[in-house]
């Protein structure tokens, strides 16, 4: 049930636009992943410490001066920035990262072992944020200026400003240390899920059910919900069948973008409640300096979010054609 | 009529917003003067303790007064922000300026370096890069610079830009006026509203990602007094001392809020358009 009029492009033209289209967001994509591996990796060369005597320390040993030269030459860290950069960058993207210097196993291994529970808690935050900010949002637009809307913009405000991991820490002393009713920290079982998941969602609810509700008022601005009105349309009928099906993809572009907030609160979330996860580990290697293992973790969070947005944006262009293919830019 | 009454209540609410600000500076300006005690000075007969005459927030593990750290703690986590701020405005806007007036290669490399960063989430960046460079308060504003100019660059850049096309820069260069005249006098004063509304927006999430860094022990380094930092610091007794968490995450809390409602609202009283949404 759209209602708005739009151009229609001819089918064959169309889908020559979106081949196009496609081919140049995967060379934007494969250009955004150049650039961070390229950062990460110059980041790394100016990082303090010699990440051969860095190596051979974290075995427990003070080793000789001889033996760093050697290791030094042996990892071909006395090439130059870019030879190094060169050779790093060939075995990135056959999928080799490097040797943890902690755990002194391949880095894609020790992150693969880390991925589940990450992607177990930011999936669980991202249903509940789901689940809660959608209603919420709509009702603050239906009831804009009423007392509803006012309470959910409040609400939504508050949990903008809350430090995450300050409300992750206030729902550990009510709900761990005062009610006793859910663990506080680690991963025994699903309920030691519930806590990190609805921290992370919190602010999350917070920022989208307020996006949610200017997306939904932009729309009820529209001349075809007036139009509808005037019709005499049913009021829930053009908010359900009109209204919202027109917001879905704005939402839905929001809620890919969302996902960086997500792996970045994770971190925090994760640190805080000892959750086994990638965030966790990340801010372990920066105090072990494990500095492959940092590098595994930044690329492949880029390559998560980058790819997913990607998606999100196929979509939306393939589900609305009113959205112009900028072919040219 | 509605309307002006409406202007008005909101230039009184940015007004208020503006001293509860000023009033926390205040407080973070006067910290040597209102500390009951040495925010570094521990006391190990009195750990621990709740809240007393003595030590009106009560004491940490270390018997320092929770109170006096909050109070140095403000200089530290404000001044740090409005520092943030303004690196990442006058580097953004500095590069976004030239950017647009050069336009060429420059440009494109610039916005393609935006372009990198921006596409990425912030906070995990701001974490490697001081992963990468080490623990500390100077490597925090490093990160959190390199992961924040982007957005400014870019919105500077497109200022310049549409800005040029107006009928008063051209009027301007048809009198006569220099390029460096037309760019200093004519457009640097009618992009900087925009970007001033902007850098207030973002005050209150560069607390949150300064505290949030400082939290996860990246950022400000024991024993100084930093109210992410407390959290962390403090977050082993939960159990035993929960004002050791309570009040600075109150204090990050209310400062936020303070903040995000000043960006708004300066929003409001600069962009009257706006309300009517």
């Amino acid at each position: 049930m759209r209602m708005m009029a739009y151009t229609r492009i001819k089918p064959g033209k169309g889908v020559l636009l979106l081949g196009r289209y496609i081919v140049k967001r995967l060379v934007q994509l494969v250009a955004v992943l150049f650039g961070i591996t390229f950062l990460t990796f110059l980041l790394t060369y100016l990082s303090p410490g010699d990440p051969a005597r860095l190596m051979l320390m974290s075995t427990g040993v003070t080793p000789s001066d001889e033996l760093v030269r050697q290791v030094r030459s042996e990892l071909g860290l006395d090439k130059p920035f870019l030879v190094r950069y060169g050779t790093w960058l060939g075995q990135v993207v056959t999928g080799d990262f490097g040797t943890s210097y902690k755990y002194d196993r391949p880095v894609l291994d020790v992150l693969m072992a880390r991925l589940p529970a990450t992607l177990k808690l930011t999936g669980s935050a991202m249903f509940l944020v789901i689940l809660i900010s959608f209603p919420l949002g709509v009702l603050s637009a239906v009831r804009r200026n009423r007392w509803l809307d006012y309470v959910i913009r409040l609400f939504s405000f508050a949990g903008l400003s809350m430090p995450s991991f300050w409300l992750g820490m206030l729902l550990m002393l009510v709900f761990g240390v005062q009610l006793k009713l859910l663990p506080v920290m680690g991963n025994s079982g699903w309920h030691s899920l519930i806590l990190p998941a609805v921290t992370l969602a919190i602010p999350l609810i917070a920022q989208y059910s307020r996006q949610i509700r200017a997306v939904m008022l932009e729309e009820i601005g529209q001349n075809y919900v007036v139009g509808a009105r005037a019709r005499g349309v049913k009021e829930s009928m053009i908010i359900w069948q009109h209204i919202l099906p027109n917001s879905l993809l704005p939402i839905v572009t929001l809620l890919g973008m969302t996902t960086g907030a997500l792996l970045g609160g994770a971190a925090i979330v994760e640190s805080l409640f000892v959750w086994p996860g990638v965030g966790q580990m990340a801010v372990d290697a920066i105090f072990t300096r494990d500095y492959p293992l940092i590098q595994g973790y930044v690329i492949w969070m880029a390559v998560i979010y980058v790819t997913l947005n990607l998606i999100v944006d196929l979509w939306t262009h393939l589900r609305d054609p009113r959205i112009q293919l900028d072919v040219d830019v | 009529m509605m309307k002006i009454r409406a202007y008005l209540t909101q230039r009184r609410l940015f007004i208020f917003l503006l001293s509860l600000t000023a009033g926390w500076i205040v407080l973070a300006l006067i910290a040597p003067l209102l500390a009951p005690h040495d925010p570094l000075a521990t006391n190990f007969a009195k750990v621990l303790q709740p809240s007393s005459p003595e030590y009106p927030l009560g004491t940490d593990q270390l018997g320092r007064c929770v109170l006096s750290r909050l109070l140095y703690g403000a200089r530290t986590s404000l001044l740090l922000t409005f520092m943030m701020i303004g690196i990442v405005f006058s580097l953004g806007a500095a590069v976004g300026v030239v950017a647009g007036f050069l336009r060429g290669l420059v440009d494109t490399m610039l916005m393609r370096l935006c372009d990198t960063l921006m596409a990425f989430p912030g906070l995990i960046f701001a974490i490697a890069v001081v992963g990468m460079l080490g623990p500390g308060l100077f490597n925090t504003v490093v990160a959190l610079s390199v992961v924040w100019w982007a957005k400014y660059a870019r919105m500077a850049r497109s200022l310049v830009i549409s800005l040029q096309q107006k009928e008063f820069v051209t009027a301007a260069a048809f009198s006569g006026a220099r390029k460096i005249q037309i760019i200093s006098r004519t457009i640097l004063p009618n992009m900087l509203p925009p970007l001033i509304v902007m850098a207030m927006m973002d005050v209150g999430g560069m607390m949150l990602s300064i505290s949030g860094l400082s939290f996860l022990g990246l950022g400000a380094q024991p024993p100084d007094p930093e109210w992410g930092a407390m959290l962390n610091e403090g977050r082993r007794y939960l159990q035993t001392a929960p004002w050791l968490l309570i009040y600075p995450g109150l204090a990050i809390f209310s400062t936020v809020i303070i903040f995000n409602l000043l960006g708004d609202s300066l929003r409001d009283v600069l962009d009257p358009k706006k309300n009517t949404v």
